[in-house]
């Protein structure tokens, strides 16, 4: 296999080297070339070693990392859509796997596929107008974009989402690396904002069922699609699902919150499956524990907050309940930690976390236009962190100077 | 007064190929070289011509800019060649050497009975000042400038450092009479810092007339810079000297003995090396004997260590400053992804810093590491890396982005005049984004150096 590849490689290379006859499409080969091989480059002076870890190791230990939120994801789409199909949201979640499974990855993978084949397209050509081979920062976006998408959504409009999020969210800063804003949660604040009746709602969540229910399928009177956020925003209407707290975690145990057995975005669902990804990005030192750490703080803190202010029923929603439910743990996990996007400095983590946990819960509970709070909260804190970062350097900076005035 | 300093950030490289404590004496090569380039900044004005004879200590080039800095022949003999490369800069001296050395007479003086300024201006006069560099910036010391302190590091922690403790041993008298001398330089103190680890060599634990600072840390704790950060920092307008141990003992033998005598013991190591040891040599020479027993014929050869030195020819020079020749494996080959790239599904033989590679759990594995970079260069993506091996009170990566963007005003406040290359040279290691750190500070550096100083 090695040898063989190594022969299509050095056979190929002159072709597009500088001068052959493809050169101009040197960035794609490179791109696949060094997918397969780490290059020959050397060193030239400096350090003449280098450590073993570059970018495409640490984007793929990501992609290991939301392994475990895809296939649950692929699981609950299924049994999601089945639900819809059936009319009965009470419906066994374990079983008839096999068909949950198949259904799911009839949801799912089409968005991987359009989500990638979109990006990768646009970063190719980005790539060679550039003159450069692939960056790898979108094959974690690639991932993501899917994850974070409701099941029902459009395919065309995860493609127009994330050829917007590549575009404008990344290439025009300069590509992978100099973004201000995560480009997955771009991609999703695009389509939450331009075609917002298929990004919320309690239409969206199961596949199939905004087609079942415009069709008038008889056997939906009185279903609801909603996710538990959905039904806790009700309660600052003057319609609520539920007429207290309480009544809204008996419907949504906290069991089957922490194992993801609830609709909601495809992929952000279960907290154990973050909790895994959590713990390989933390074993492998990729993600960031102040982050992470900071944000479930921050989060925790304002429900314990609102909890003591109380008054209404959301307010009353017991404050650990914020963190099972919803994207408060992916985002935690994978979006907040983007190092690109987050602050950089260490202290600088922590403030930018414990404020994102926190903006999100106060969206959730004091904007009821929009449910789900921690895309606005993470995007927010994104335009924040070099502010923050500003300030812990100017920190680091007047130490020192004062360093001049003691001595 | 000493100090003790602990230092938690940091990572040593364990390589194989260190060298055995054995010292050879290499027989004198034909040719010596004195390469400007081994002082940054420097533009050499010539003294001698090509077909001149020299002795050891004879004045071949001064500086452009500061006359009163010369450099000397470390040999006698012949001028064999100016080397000049573009626009006729010259690239270096080759001087062939006479079978017997001859040296320049100078006169034996105590230290103890001159002054500051005499001190000075032999050492000025007999070409030996370029050892003493001067922070910040990190190119040869300006006289005219009152360094606060000179810093002396007593030993190396870099990868297959040669032992400063086996190296000086025996050669305490030198080593006292060359801080002495530095002792004169400066109004300030001498600091001189010895490694927590061990016990130092009594020729350095027993030197008088300075202070004394105890380091405990991994790499980068022997730099000088590291040592000047915690110790006495530079500020803005402040100037700290520092000089290799080593180099100390040859200033040191310069006032016992009146000549300039610049044998010295280096390490010869590396994982491509058959017989790693000591060698005594004497400066610029050439190590074409050096590198001829090797495992391979694909290797690089690095005067100075694997992360600081310069990559010569195998039948190259040995720098002015550098006590160690350091050869590993080329790694100019395509590496396959699954078994020996990026995508090896464990990684015990891929040392890193990170957690990415299993490596991590085998901390005292010894490796031999090449010179292929592991990856493409990309922009800065991962953060927080830089910070885990490098012990400074500054921000590696912002001061990195504020040289690599000419921004003068970041780079004064983020602490450049602290700083040298070498300092990033672990960071530039580490970098997930195989950003050429060490290059961009010195651009930094050398764009204050314009506009500041």
């Amino acid at each position: 296999m090695k040898k063989f590849l190594e022969k299509i490689v050095h056979k190929q290379e002159p072709k597009f080297a500088k001068g052959g006859k493809l050169e101009k499409w040197n960035p794609v080969f490179e791109s696949f070339m060094t997918l397969a091989f780490t290059p020959n480059i050397t060193t030239k002076k400096g350090s003449h070693i280098r450590d073993a870890a570059d970018l495409k190791r640490t984007m793929m230990t990501v992609i290991i990392a939301l392994i475990p939120c895809l296939l649950f994801g692929i699981y609950n789409s299924g049994h999601w859509q089945m639900v819809a199909e059936t009319g009965n949201r009470d419906l066994v979640f374990w079983a008839d796997q096999g068909t949950k499974i198949v259904n799911g990855l009839w949801i799912v993978l089409p968005l991987i596929v359009v989500s990638y084949g979109v990006g990768l397209t646009i970063e190719f050509i980005f790539g060679i107008l550039k003159g450069h081979s692939l960056h790898e920062g979108f094959l974690v976006s690639g991932m993501l974009i899917p994850l974070i998408m409701p099941a029902d959504v459009p395919l065309w409009m995860v493609g127009v989402a994330t050829a917007f999020a590549v575009i404008i969210g990344k290439e025009i800063f300069g590509g992978t690396g100099m973004n201000i804003v995560n480009v997955a949660l771009t991609a999703r604040a695009f389509l939450f904002f331009a075609y917002p009746t298929s990004m919320s709602g309690d239409k969206v969540w199961m596949n199939g069922l905004s087609d079942r229910l415009a069709g008038g399928a008889d056997n939906l009177d009185g279903f609801s699609g909603a996710t538990a956020l959905g039904d806790a925003a009700s309660f600052m209407s003057y319609k609520p699902v539920f007429d207290s707290a309480e009544a809204l975690i008996n419907n949504y145990s906290m069991s089957d919150s922490f194992f993801g057995m609830i609709p909601g975005s495809v992929g952000e669902t279960s907290v154990i499956a973050c909790l895994i990804g959590a713990a390989i990005l933390l074993i492998t030192g990729i993600g960031s524990l102040r982050i992470m750490a900071s944000f479930a703080l921050g989060g925790l803190a304002t429900g314990f907050l609102l909890n003591a202010v109380g008054g209404n029923d959301y307010f009353d929603l017991p404050a650990y309940y914020h963190l099972l439910i919803g994207g408060f743990a992916f985002g935690a996990v994978f979006m907040a930690t983007d190092p690109v996007t987050a602050a950089q400095t260490s202290a600088g983590k922590l403030y930018y976390g414990f404020f994102g946990g926190m903006i999100a819960i106060l969206i959730r509970v004091l904007n009821p236009a929009y449910p789900e709070g921690v895309m606005l909260a993470i995007l927010f804190m994104n335009v924040m962190a070099p502010i923050i970062d500003h300030y812990v350097v100017q920190a680091n900076i007047k130490r020192r100077l004062k360093r001049l005035k003691t001595a | 007064m000493s100090k003790t300093v602990k230092l938690r950030k940091g990572l040593s490289i364990n390589l194989i190929g260190g060298a055995e404590e054995v010292i050879s004496k290499s027989s004198v090569s034909k040719t010596f070289s004195v390469k400007p380039s081994d002082f940054h900044g420097l533009i050499p004005k010539m003294v001698v011509k090509e077909g001149d004879s020299v002795k050891a200590g004879t004045i071949i080039f001064y500086s452009k800019y500061n006359e009163s800095i010369k450099f000397a022949s470390p040999v006698s003999g012949k001028v064999k060649a100016i080397v000049r490369g573009e626009k006729r800069r010259i690239l270096e001296v080759l001087i062939t050497a006479d079978s017997e050395l001859s040296y320049e007479e100078g006169s034996v003086t105590k230290v103890a009975d001159l002054d500051g300024e005499t001190v000075k201006s032999m050492i000025l006069s007999s070409g030996l000042w370029p050892m003493i560099k001067q922070r910040p910036i990190d190119v040869v010391a300006d006289p005219s400038k009152q360094p606060k302190a000179i810093f002396v590091s007593g030993f190396d922690s870099a990868p297959l450092a040669a032992d400063l403790n086996y190296v000086l041993k025996g050669r305490g008298d030198e080593f006292q009479e060359g801080l002495n001398a530095l002792a004169k330089l400066t109004s300030g103190k001498v600091h001189l810092s010895l490694d927590g680890k061990g016990a130092a060599d009594a020729s350095l634990s027993s030197a008088k007339g300075v202070q004394i600072n105890t380091i405990i840390g991994k790499h980068p704790a022997g730099n000088v810079g590291t040592q000047i950060h915690h110790i006495d920092p530079v500020n803005k307008g402040e100037f700290v000297w520092t000089v290799n141990a080593q180099d100390v003992a040859l200033i040191g033998r310069y006032f016992l003995s009146g000549k300039y005598d610049v044998r010295k013991v280096i390490a010869v190591v590396g994982s491509e090396v058959n017989k790693p040891q000591y060698f005594e040599v004497v400066s610029g020479m050439n190590v074409a004997e050096l590198t001829s027993d090797l495992k391979s014929d694909n290797v690089r050869v690095i005067s100075g260590n694997v992360l600081t030195g310069e990559k010569i020819e195998k039948d190259g020079y040995l720098g002015f400053y550098d006590n160690q020749i350091t050869i590993i494996p080329e790694g100019d080959h395509l590496k396959f992804a699954f078994t020996e790239g990026w995508m090896v599904p464990l990684g015990f033989k891929k040392f890193s810093n990170s957690r990415l590679f299993a490596s991590k759990m085998t901390p005292n594995k010894k490796f031999a590491l090449d010179t292929n970079t592991n990856g493409e260069e990309r922009a800065f993506v991962v953060t927080g890396e830089l910070e885990k091996v490098f012990p400074f009170d500054i921000l590696p990566m912002q001061l990195a982005k504020a040289a690599i963007t000419d921004d003068i005003d970041g780079m004064e406040n983020l602490g450049i005049y602290e700083v040298a290359p070498e300092d990033f040279a672990l960071c530039e290691f580490v970098c997930t984004s195989k950003i050429d750190i060490q290059d961009k500070i010195r651009k930094g550096l050398d764009l204050i150096a314009q506009e500041c100083m």
